[in-house]
């Protein structure tokens, strides 16, 4: 009999736990399961502040629905008048001091936290990336390895990464919910966050500064690899070769015509550039942030940007307006930067 | 009741005339009440075009250069446009009246203040006609509002400074009626709840809409005279736009939900037929609420990078605020607490917002948490956070305003059932809109997104948000078919149908244009209730039945603020072509010329004399 209490119980409680992680939303994406330092401390500090103020609440609809069902008008008093009561100063000092200590209790954590999250004094000795937003798509440096990318950021598992953070027109705001908060991506003044992954994985990040047409579309993904996958992933991309020829024609002539028509704004190689920097393309999780990575989904990309993307920086670009990029030339275009495959590190090996 | 039958008997025309010239609290209170009405409902509608948008993942009902400008211009007309005029609607109507005062101080300037509103609220509507309205997020952070393409953030420019202007004028008015023109014994310690939230409300206006004013006019430069105050590349900042946008944005929270709270304290207590728990604690906490509201600001700002010194600051500062807040909950719920607890439409409207301004405070203190609030901010959770505030609080008095006052303001009674079909169908959609909002937040969704991404596990939360929404536009309709029905079917009612407590009650319904025949002696808190259980009918007068000076009607607050809306156009147009600033210069003219006229001429009022009075009581 015990044994089948236990075993509903554990099923019960199972099952309870299903329910309530399928209703946190997506894995890597939801910060109620942190993956992260970042969002670990966060959730902390939410879940102190949401236990005291549901005790408070508890308390107030007790209250609330006690007067309610014993002082509510019955049938045949209705000129009964209440004693008028003025105050009441115990009461009044007791619904004053109480919350005064449940804030303590809360700010305690909360200023804590605060200043452990602006934390820079390992800054120095870790790996630093300055990260450039802009609309709407995400540029990454790593100064010191030399190494341009966009959209898909790579860092090792379980360290403390450095990101030194500027706009470079309006205000962006670089969010990865199950790894850290946000902090504001300004044009003004740079800002510094860490972030360290727990696990490996691929952790989908979003603007969440109000930044124009696209802001909703300017998802990117963080990588997190083994310290050595990311060793390995640092030499490829150290090593990219921006004149390698590809296999197949079609890429050879899909290059020539991305060196006329793109390469004014993009580049491959570890080279600066105006664009996203295309080096690892291949490897990429999506395109443009948000489509599915196939071939089809970028020759429309590339013949019609705004339609999946309103407002992007693409749609200045001379090709469009000229009209002298065919679909023919797209698909061989995005055939060539398909196979640009920098590294055999890929979102993939984030396991 | 003589002058209603006059007003039946007045043609459109002269009843048109009357509205655009009238300088009584009542009649602008009327204007107020119409005009935020009308925003509200289109706020509204904007709401649902938003909410259908989002009804499934990557919708395409709007583009997103649309939806950008839905939002915008939702919460813009929400906050400058519906919730604002609306708690001056009420102001107007009842703080005199509460105060036994004939009208407000400074009656021209009532009247200027609303057609400034007005003209202001239209100006910024007119971007959808010519060619895309503001499109920078109601918060026009910078560089984005700046370097919006087109005139849409002109427009929330120019409208903004215009209504602001109104608002302000509004406060000042409000501020002076209460100092000065309270009926004799009505001590500041005997005035009703709602007057006190209207005052400390209308210090705050004074001193935040100048923050406001401000940061509008380096941003009208930047835009259409190319200074950079805000554009770092020339050495400006765009943080310092924040900055100014919530020094006067967080104070704009307390001018809304404190005439909240006092609404609420009214009607709690009159219908709990009970004296309000707490008198002198609930003004002390209005009072510091007000005061601790100019020191928050920052809360807003948490992820901008201020550093851990400042959001420590500003986040404890915020969290204080929940102890007076958390004494008016108490309060309210204690003066229920052994009362006789009468529930119909504006007491449903206030025992709602308790269990809902609860959560929307609680989640407060929860946002001001700067730590925590690194994942709440720019989320979802936030849109759902300051909705149960805004809704919860400020919408909720509203509307239990609206049924409440009607009587006094209109003569008649809404219908209490369709009243609480509203009620039912609003706060059901409410609570279905907003409270999984705090998930999705948390489970990754950034607000003001267009689009969301398929396989979020975002899709579930967003369906339900807007069925509520659409329940919350069905209770709507419901309320509007109840003004309707009333307005046609509604038996009159005496001067005082809820047995209430405060001096509005003690004159006739709706008032007559000079409100009281002989000024009230309050004898102290809620004095007509005190008069009621000693016996009496009414208040004892103060004074012997004397001649009434009364201010003369004026249609140059019309014009000064049509001028102000002409040169609006020219200052943004000017941009394109210098010949629009010849409507500067007519514009500025209208205004300047009728401020002059007003200077130059007497304008010295009438007197409704003491035989009328005396003729006018015996029929």
């Amino acid at each position: 009999m015990k044994d089948w209490m236990g075993k509903i119980r554990t099923l019960s409680v199972f099952s309870l736990m299903v329910v309530f992680l399928s209703a946190c939303g997506r894995d890597n994406l939801t910060a109620l399961v942190p993956k992260g330092y970042g969002a670990e401390e966060s959730l902390r500090v939410i879940i102190i502040t949401v236990i005291v103020m549901i005790v408070v609440f508890i308390v107030v609809m007790a209250i609330f629905i006690f007067v309610l069902m014993k002082y509510r008008q019955k049938k045949g008093q209705e000129n009964m008048i209440p004693k008028q009561t003025e105050g009441n100063k115990t009461l009044e000092i007791v619904w004053t001091v109480i919350p005064i200590l449940l804030l303590i209790v809360i700010a305690i954590p909360t200023v804590a936290v605060t200043y452990d999250l602006a934390d820079e004094t390992e800054k120095e000795d870790s790996l630093n990336i300055n990260v450039t937003g802009k609309q709407f798509w995400w540029h990454f440096e790593y100064a010191e390895e030399q190494i341009q990318t966009s959209q898909d950021l790579y860092i090792p598992v379980g360290q403390k990464v450095y990101l030194n953070m500027l706009s470079s027109d309006v205000i962006h705001s670089f969010w990865v919910p199950s790894l850290s908060g946000k902090m504001d991506v300004n044009p003004d003044n740079e800002n510094t966050m860490y972030i360290e992954a727990y696990e490996e994985g691929v952790y989908w990040g979003k603007c969440a500064e109000f930044c124009g047409d696209s802001h909703s579309l300017m998802d990117f993904k963080i990588v997190a690899v083994s310290q050595e996958e990311y060793d390995q992933w640092v030499t490829d991309m150290q090593n990219v070769d921006a004149e390698a020829v590809p296999e197949s024609t079609t890429a050879q002539e899909g290059k020539a015509l991305f060196e006329d028509s793109c390469l004014s704004c993009h580049a491959v190689g570890n080279t600066p550039s105006v664009g996203p920097n295309l080096s690892n393309f291949g490897d990429r999780s999506t395109i443009a942030g948000v489509l599915e990575h196939s071939e089809e989904e970028l020759v429309e990309w590339i013949l019609d940007p705004g339609s999946k993307k309103p407002g992007n920086g693409m749609l200045d670009a001379p090709y469009l307006e000229e009209k002298s990029v065919s679909e023919e030339d797209a698909e061989k275009i995005a055939e060539y930067l398909l196979q640009l495959k920098a590294s055999e590190i890929t979102p993939d090996s984030a396991q | 009741m003589s002058t209603m039958v006059a007003n039946n008997k007045r043609s459109f025309g002269s009843t048109l005339w009357d509205y655009l010239t009238t300088v009584d609290h009542k009649k602008i209170a009327i204007l107020y009440l119409v005009a935020g009405g009308f925003f509200f409902i289109i706020g509204g509608l904007e709401a649902l075009a938003i909410r259908w948008q989002l009804v499934k993942p990557m919708n395409d009902f709007v583009s997103a250069g649309l939806y950008n400008e839905l939002i915008t211009m939702h919460g813009t007309t929400m906050i400058f446009l519906a919730a604002m005029p609306l708690i001056f609607a009420f102001m107007n109507a009842v703080v005199p009246l509460q105060i036994g005062a004939r009208d407000v101080a400074f009656p021209f300037l009532n009247s200027l203040g609303f057609w400034l509103f007005l003209f202001g609220g239209i100006m910024l509507n007119v971007g959808w006609i010519t060619g895309g309205a503001a499109d920078a997020g109601w918060t026009a952070y910078a560089p984005l509002s700046t370097t919006s393409p087109g005139e849409g953030v002109d427009y929330y420019v120019l409208g903004l400074q215009i209504s602001g202007a109104g608002t302000l004028i509004g406060g000042i008015n409000f501020l002076v009626t209460i100092v000065n023109m309270r009926a004799p014994g009505m001590t500041y310690m005997r005035m009703p709840l709602f007057t006190w939230t209207a005052f400390v409300a209308s210090a705050l206006i004074l001193f935040a809409f100048p923050a406001l004013t401000v940061g509008l006019f380096l941003m009208m430069f930047d835009r259409l005279f190319g200074s950079g105050f805000f554009d770092p590349n020339m050495g400006g900042n765009s943080v310092i736009w924040q900055h100014l946008f919530w020094i006067f944005g967080h104070p704009e929270v307390y001018i809304l939900a404190l005439p909240a709270f006092g609404i609420f304290s009214e009607i709690i207590s009159t219908f709990s037929r009970k004296r309000l728990f707490g008198y002198s604690a609930m003004v002390f906490a209005t009072v510091l609420i007000g005061f601790l509201g100019f020191m928050v600001w920052a809360h807003h700002m948490f992820t901008v990078g201020m550093g851990p010194a400042a959001n420590s600051i500003f986040a404890v500062a915020t969290m204080a605020i929940a102890i007076p807040t958390g004494i008016k909950i108490f309060n309210w719920l204690f003066t229920l607490w052994g009362g006789n607890i009468q529930i119909n439409t504006p007491m449903l409207w206030s025992l709602g917002f308790i269990p809902t301004f609860t959560l929307g405070g609680m989640t407060g203190v929860m946002v001001a948490a700067a730590s925590a609030d690194y994942q709440f901010h720019d989320s979802y959770f936030v849109v759902a956070h300051f909705h149960y505030v805004i809704v919860g609080g400020v919408v909720f008095a509203l509307f239990a305003a609206t049924h409440y006052w009607w009587p006094k303001m209109f003569g008649k009674i809404l219908n209490d059932t369709l009243g609480k079909v509203t009620f039912w169908l609003f706060f059901i959609g409410f609570h279905l809109t907003f409270f999984i909002q705090h998930f999705l937040g948390l489970m990754g969704m950034p607000r003001r997104y267009w689009v969301f991404l398929e396989d979020q596990g975002l899709d579930l939360g967003n369906a339900i948000s807007t069925t509520g929404a659409f329940l919350m536009g069905l209770g709507t309709i419901v309320l509007l078919y109840n003004i309707v029905v009333t307005s046609v079917k509604g038996e009159k009612v005496g001067s005082d149908p809820w047995d209430a407590r405060t001096l509005e009650w003690a004159i006739p319904s709706p008032p007559p244009f000079y409100n009281f025949k002989q000024l009230p002696l309050v004898r102290g808190l809620d004095p007509l209730w005190i008069e009621k259980t000693e016996g009496r009918k009414g208040m004892t007068p103060a004074e012997p039945i004397s001649d009434i000076h009364m201010p003369n009607n004026s249609f140059l607050p019309f014009v000064m603020s049509l001028g102000f809306f002409i040169a609006g156009f020219g200052f943004i147009y000017q941009k394109y072509d210098l010949v629009w600033l010849s409507l500067v210069f007519i514009g500025m003219g209208i205004a300047l010329g009728a401020m002059l006229m007003r200077s130059v001429k007497d304008d010295l009022g009438y007197h409704i004399h003491k035989e009328d009075l005396v003729k006018e009581a015996k029929e």
